[in-house]
């Protein structure tokens, strides 16, 4: 246990040297809430949204991009990295498995990108009387499990990528999708139909929906919990048959 | 009771055999010497010691324990240094140390570590800001910091200036004198030639002689060179004719005459027949470089 808790130290303490990663990381999304917050038609409800503002439709939106930036963007350059350099066959060479490097890495990002959910949910609350989630099990399960399906997806492409540079390309590259079927650019509730169906099937797509049932009061709908589940087993499985340490 | 033993073992790649039936054995205390040239196996070799590659077939014993056994005992008593092996550029020396100390059950004190290692004044120093040396160095620290019986290190100078090469090697020698058994791959005759108590000459897979660096140059002792520059132009073939000759090479504006027997008197005969005369003559001793050459048909380094 000692070794993990020195490795998650470690871990943490090289993330906070990378100044653009932690901009992007922890930062970045409650600053995206603060600017959309600050665009005075984004507090108005709207009948059209079932009575609902912008604003509290971004809120479960920038959550899932913190989890999103440690997952995609993070994580894969990350292992890559670690691969490429033989920092994980070293380990291989001590009693612990390098397997832990990786338990290391979710439970900073999950800290983390937890830190960053409440900071933005404190943000959301106070500034701009974003109501706080009304089934509070519900937002943690969807939670949890967008955060799964997005780690898996991270080691998958950290799997496939040959090198640390290809696994951040890759990485940067699904960034955008996930997040345009999350509703970071036109939120699910203006969707036309054709793409929120598609959404519906995404990771972050779901796991917005079920993070705004949630907040609403709601328990997820069945669907977008199978979708999340669906992404963490064939992602997570394929990851898991072609992860190499080096 | 030796505590390295490897029987004859075998590793294949694809259809490629890149170990073939090597087996050795290493006292506690020697540091053992595998020489070879680059693609003989020697990383192989120690790789599947190491437990990081499952041999073909064969037999190895680190410390009594199987490197394939997989219940982590071996990686207490077995520290690796690997070829090439990097850490995260901006991680201090002091928190690598910090971090692998907290893998073992009873570390080394690090902090004793960094001093032999002349670490001392780089423990806040990132390890992208870190010579090659200082690497190098920070690299068998790591090896060590678990308190191993075994060190491995694997071609561990290459890279390195002469100078830094020989603190690396006067380091090695300290380590030994702690107690630790030391396996170590290299390449270099004049590393081998300086530290090791018993050298494997691994060529092509296989293990060519196991013996001390004078033993195996004794092996070779009728052999001789003579080095000159000759007068004028001289057919290699009249010396090559002589029984006492192996062979004749051109190096530069010299002739290099290597052969047995009462070669210096079979060679100065044919000069003075030829009328030439031998400028800068000069017989050479047998080297372990000639003693590897006698043995694999090659010069290990070109």
């Amino acid at each position: 246990m000692s070794a993990l808790f020195r490795l998650t130290v470690t871990e943490t303490k090289l993330f906070f040297r990378e100044p653009m990663g932690v901009f992007f990381a922890l930062a970045f999304p409650p600053i995206l809430l603060v600017i959309l917050g600050s665009v005075p038609s984004m507090r108005h409800a709207d009948p059209a949204l079932g009575g609902l503002r912008v604003i509290d439709l971004y809120a479960p939106i920038v959550v899932v991009m913190a989890i999103a930036m440690f997952a995609v963007n993070g994580l894969p350059q990350l292992l890559g990295t670690y691969r490429e350099k033989g920092i994980l066959r070293r380990m291989r060479t001590t009693p612990v498995k390098p397997g832990l490097v990786l338990a290391a890495q979710l439970l900073m990002a999950t800290a983390l990108s937890v830190s960053t959910m409440v900071v933005i949910l404190a943000i959301g609350r106070l500034a701009f009387q974003v109501h706080l989630p009304s089934q509070l099990a519900g937002y943690v399960i969807a939670y949890v499990l967008a955060a799964l399906a997005m780690f898996a997806i991270g080691l998958l492409v950290a799997s496939v990528a040959s090198s640390g540079k290809a696994a951040g390309a890759i990485g940067t590259v699904l960034f955008f999708p996930t997040m345009f079927f999350a509703g970071l650019w036109v939120p699910r509730a203006s969707m036309p139909d054709v793409l929120r169906r598609i959404s519906d099937f995404t990771p972050l797509g779901a796991g917005v929906q079920s993070l705004q049932d949630a907040a609403g009061g709601h328990w997820p709908q069945l669907l977008h919990v199978a979708v999340m589940l669906g992404w963490v087993v064939v992602a997570g499985g394929l990851a898991a048959r072609y992860f190499r340490w080096e | 009771m030796a505590i390295i033993e490897v029987e004859n073992l075998v590793k294949k790649y694809g259809g490629h055999t890149a170990v073939d039936g090597v087996g050795f054995a290493v006292e506690p205390g020697e540091i053992f010497g595998i020489l070879g040239p680059n693609g003989a196996g020697k990383t192989t070799t120690v790789e599947c010691v190491e437990g990081l590659r499952s041999p073909n077939s064969g037999r190895i014993r680190v410390c009594g324990i199987d490197p394939q056994s997989g219940d982590g005992e071996l990686r207490q008593v077995l520290g690796a240094q690997l070829q090439e092996s990097e850490l995260p550029d901006k991680l201090r020396v002091g928190e690598a140390l910090e971090l692998y100390s907290s893998f073992y059950r009873q570390p080394a004190d690090w902090r004793e570590l960094v001093e032999v290692l002349s670490l001392g004044d780089k423990v806040r120093t990132r390890f992208k800001a870190l010579s090659g040396g200082q690497k190098q160095r920070l690299s068998i620290a790591l090896a060590l910091i678990g308190s191993p019986r075994v060190a491995v290190l694997d071609e561990l100078t290459t890279g390195l200036d002469p100078q830094a090469r020989r603190d690396v090697w006067e380091l090695i020698e300290q380590i030994r004198d702690r107690g630790v058994t030391i396996l170590l791959v290299t390449h270099f005759m004049a590393e081998a030639e300086r530290l090791c108590d018993r050298l494997a000459v691994i060529d092509a897979g296989k293990v060519v002689a196991i013996d001390t660096p004078a033993g195996l140059v004794s092996r070779v002792d009728d052999r001789q060179r003579i080095r000159f520059r000759p007068s004028g132009p001289l057919d290699h073939a009249v010396l090559t004719a002589l029984p006492e000759v192996d062979s004749v090479e051109r190096a530069g504006s010299q002739l290099v005459v290597t052969g047995t027997g009462d070669l210096l008197l079979a060679v100065t005969t044919v000069l003075a027949r030829e009328r030439v005369t031998a400028a800068d003559l000069r017989v050479e001793q047998t080297t372990l470089d000639d003693a590897f050459v006698a043995l694999t048909g090659r010069r290990i380094e070109s």
